[in-house]
C-alpha cells in the first residue's frame, strides 16, 4: 500500500508540474523554485509533515520535500536555541542532502565526462 | 518606417507561433507521472529498507534522500539520466534525484572550464536558486509562524 501511495502522490506532483510546464512560459528552474517554496510554506503552516507521514517517499522525494525540510530543521532548532535556530536550523535536515549531493557530484564529475 | 518594422515583427511572431510544435500534452503528462512515480516508488523501497534498521524517523528520511541523491549522481555520470529527463520531463526533474542530476551534470559540463572556477563555481548553476529561494522562503514562513505562535509553538 505504501508503494501505491508513493507512486500516486509522487507521480501526481510531477504530472501537475508537467502540466504547468507545458501550458506556461515558465522554465523548469522556475517550477522547481516554486515547488520548493510551496513546500516550505506548507511546512510552515504544518500541513506538509502530516502529508509526508501519509504519502511517505511520494511527498519526501519531490523538491517540495526539500523546502519542507528547511522549515522542519528551523522549527527543530528554534525549540532548542530560540531565535538563533532560524539560522542554525536551515541545514539541520537538508545538510545531509546537500553534502551528499556535492560529494557524489564531485566524485562522478571527476570520473565521467559528459556524454553529448 | 517605425510602424512597418513593428508590423514585420508581429508577422514574424505569428509565423513563429504557427510553426512552434505543440507539446503532446497527454503523452507528456503520462510520462511525467510514470517516471516521477517510479522514482518515488523506488525511494519508498529504500525508505522501507532503512525503516527496518534501528534509526529515528528523521534519520530514515535523511538516509533515503542521500541514497536517491547518490543514485541520481551515478546514473547522470553514466549518461542515463539524460534519456530519462528527455522522456519524463518534470517526472525526472522534480524528484530529488533531478536536483542531484542538475548538480552532477553542471559539474561535468563545466569541468572543461577548470576545476576551480568551472566545476567548483558552477556546480550549483541550476540547483542554486532552489536552495536560495527555498531557504529565504522557509525563513520568512518560519518567522511569520513564530510571530503568531510564539517561540515555543
Amino acid at each position: 500500500m505504501d508503494y501505491v501511495k508513493a507512486f500516486l502522490v509522487g507521480g501526481g506532483i510531477c504530472a501537475v508540474c508537467q502540466i504547468i510546464y507545458d501550458n506556461t512560459k515558465l522554465t523548469s528552474a522556475h517550477i522547481l523554485v516554486g515547488l520548493a517554496v510551496l513546500g516550505a510554506v506548507l511546512g510552515g503552516i504544518g500541513i506538509y509533515e502530516p502529508f509526508v507521514e501519509w504519502a511517505g517517499a511520494g511527498a519526501l522525494i519531490p523538491v517540495s520535500g526539500f523546502g519542507n525540510s528547511i522549515v522542519a530543521g528551523m522549527l527543530l532548532e528554534v525549540k532548542r536555541l530560540g531565535w538563533l535556530g532560524l539560522f542554525t536550523g536551515a541545514f539541520e535536515v537538508t545538510g545531509l542532502g546537500l553534502a551528499s549531493a556535492i560529494i557524489f557530484a564531485s566524485g562522478v564529475a571527476l570520473l565521467f565526462d559528459p556524454k553529448h | 518606417m517605425e510602424k512597418s518594422a513593428y508590423e514585420e515583427r508581429s508577422r514574424y511572431q505569428q509565423m513563429v507561433t504557427a510553426r512552434t510544435p505543440k507539446p503532446k500534452y497527454a503523452k507528456n503528462i503520462a510520462l511525467a507521472y510514470l517516471v516521477g512515480g517510479a522514482i518515488c516508488t523506488l525511494a519508498q523501497a529504500v525508505f522501507n529498507a532503512f525503516s527496518g534498521m534501528s534509526l529515528t524517523k528523521l534519520e530514515v528520511s535523511a538516509a533515503t534522500l542521500a541514497t536517491i541523491i547518490a543514485l541520481g549522481a551515478v546514473v547522470t555520470g553514466l549518461g542515463v539520466y539524460d534519456c530519462l529527463a528527455e522522456r519524463g520531463g518534470m517526472g525526472a526533474a522534480v524528484p530529488i534525484s533531478g536536483f542531484s542530476n542538475t548538480i552532477t551534470a553542471a559539474a561535468m559540463d563545466f569541468k572543461r572550464e577548470g576545476y576551480l572556477l568551472g566545476m567548483g563555481a558552477k556546480m550549483f548553476v541550476i540547483a542554486g536558486p532552489v536552495i536560495v529561494y527555498g531557504l529565504v522562503g522557509g525563513f520568512v514562513v518560519t518567522l511569520i509562524r513564530l510571530a503568531f505562535a510564539g517561540i515555543s509553538g
